[in-house]
């Protein structure tokens, strides 16, 4: 569904991608980990098409990212992002029917709100909340709107960015559950990026760890929990000594 | 240091300055490529009119109010010199229209819109609202700069007109109720004096003023740096580019219409 094949980016003299392949097949969920500042973010910005690559192919179904339609291809997604990025202008059910209000995929508004507030029910939020903006919300009731917003337009490919980031442990697993069920509920392709390991362990089919700028090591969970590398091996358990830390 | 040191410094400052000069201009074009391609956002349009224009109305009117009065004291005063106080009416008239309306209030726009635009969507860029608009396959140029720089286009005009008519009245209060005017003689005046062009000429720098203002505000937004520094600087930034290109502007606006 997703390929990369040798992406590089650098900003100056920072190369923080420096020749990364993948392959993400059609309906897995995938969770790219590494440390702060590896460049996850910028990888899945680069697929988006939000940050331009420098050097290396990226292909969505077959198709060249960078020659696709862009309203088309975009359409193919739905992306939560770190910080929710709701609109705070916007009431929180226009945020969620964002994309149903206007462009290509344009509804009439009562049939836009009544799929936002679908949306909402199945991120656990009430109809209550419909109406009323961003800056009212909790930090984890933001997290689910931006989630119902990604899901709004039943898309075919979602990308997480640091899910569970800033959220107490509960909210965080509760998040983590949605993310998991919606993508099983929705057939959908998921890449998740993170460095919390509960959600690796929750979401993931696939586990791909991103280190100086390469894919350094892909499997399941399970392979995940048993290889060798020591890379893997210091980051999953969070250890102060190990290659990660020498190399830093 | 080298001798070629402060050359090299100037060098790299005159090359910023011209970058940055393309930079503007070829943000320029790509905001009024959107404002006559479709799709239009309407809302967004309007919500525009109603911060830019409307919400803009008490300090321009405030300060033209208050321009129009000083003018019409400082013109009695310097007009006493050369026994010519009857100038007042047809010399704040033609002031306010010509160049303090549109000059005073294109600059109170821009403290007041261009710092809320900079600010606005330098907060959207560092928060990711502008990359989720774009995943939304919403073009953020289109639907972040496009309706405010078309919408200050059309109204700052609108402003100008406003505040040109209340300045003028500021000088009738001050000449009739300080000065001694006859109140009849001092508005037949300004009708008098007063030609289409002088209105109008203040009218298409309002214009021209509106666009600036916006587009600084947008520009130096979509370009604002992280975190509360970056979105402060942006901030300054379209305050200031906005009010010296204004100027800038009306200079030559003003060698355009009225050299001959």
């Amino acid at each position: 569904m997703i390929e990369l094949r040798g992406v590089h980016k650098a900003f100056g003299s920072n190369d923080v991608l420096r020749g990364v392949d993948l392959k993400v097949a059609r309906g897995t969920s995938v969770v790219i980990i590494g440390g702060s500042g590896t460049g996850k973010s910028v990888l899945l910005k680069c697929i988006l098409g939000l940050v331009h690559t420098d050097a290396g192919a990226i292909l969505v179904a077959g198709e060249d990212a960078t020659r696709a339609g862009r309203e088309a291809f975009l359409a193919r997604f739905g992306m939560l992002f770190q910080g929710g990025a709701l609109f705070d202008s916007l009431p929180v059910w226009q945020n969620v029917a964002f994309r149903l209000l206007r462009g290509a995929m344009k509804r009439p508004r009562a049939e836009a709100r009544a799929i936002a507030l679908e949306k909402l029910r199945r991120v656990g939020l009430g109809p209550e909340v419909a109406d009323l903006y961003p800056a009212e919300l909790s930090g984890g009731m933001q997290k689910r709107v931006g989630l119902a917003r990604a899901i709004a337009a039943e898309p075919e490919i979602i990308f997480f960015d640091e899910p569970t980031t800033g959220l107490d442990p509960i909210m965080a697993g509760v998040i983590d559950e949605l993310i998991r069920e919606i993508v099983v509920e929705m057939g959908a392709t998921a890449m998740t990026i993170t460095h919390d390991m509960r959600t690796v362990r929750a979401v993931a089919d696939q586990v791909a760890m991103l280190h100086e700028g390469v894919i350094r090591w892909t499997g399941s969970v399970a392979e995940m929990d048993a290889t060798p590398d020591p890379y893997v091996h210091q980051f999953i358990l969070g250890l102060g000594h190990g290659p990660i830390a020498s190399v830093r | 240091m080298s001798v070629t040191a402060p050359l090299a410094r100037l060098g790299r400052a005159v090359l910023g300055a011209l970058a940055t000069t393309g930079r503007v201009a070829i943000f320029a074009l790509d905001t009024v490529s959107h404002m006559v391609r479709p799709p239009f956002y309407g809302r967004e349009f309007l919500l525009a009119v109603l911060q830019i224009g409307w919400l803009s109305l008490p300090v321009v009117g405030l300060t033209a109010l208050f321009t129009g009065a000083a003018l019409a004291l400082q013109i009695y005063a310097g007009g006493a010199r050369f026994n010519a106080e009857s100038v007042v009416p047809s010399i704040v008239a033609i002031g306010m229209t010509r160049e303090l309306g549109p000059v005073l209030g294109g600059l109170m726009v821009a403290a007041r819109v261009a710092s809320s635009i900079a600010a606005e969507i330098g907060t959207m860029k560092v928060t990711e609202q502008i990359d989720a608009l774009v995943t939304l396959s919403t073009n953020p140029m289109k639907y972040l700069a496009a309706p405010r720089v078309l919408a200050a286009t059309l109204t700052v005009p609108v402003l100008v007109a406003v505040g040109d008519s209340i300045g003028i009245m500021g000088g009738w209060l001050v000449g009739v109720n300080r000065l001694g005017f006859n109140s009849a003689t001092y508005l037949r005046n300004t009708a008098e004096f007063l030609e289409a062009w002088d209105v109008g000429s203040g009218l298409a720098k309002g214009a021209v003023f509106g666009f600036i203002v916006a587009l600084m505000g947008c520009y130096h937004g979509m370009h604002s740096g992280r975190g509360a520094m970056g979105v402060g600087a942006a901030t300054k930034s379209a305050v200031v580019g906005a009010s010296v290109l204004i100027l800038a502007a009306n200079y030559l606006l003003t060698e355009v219409f009225f050299s001959a």
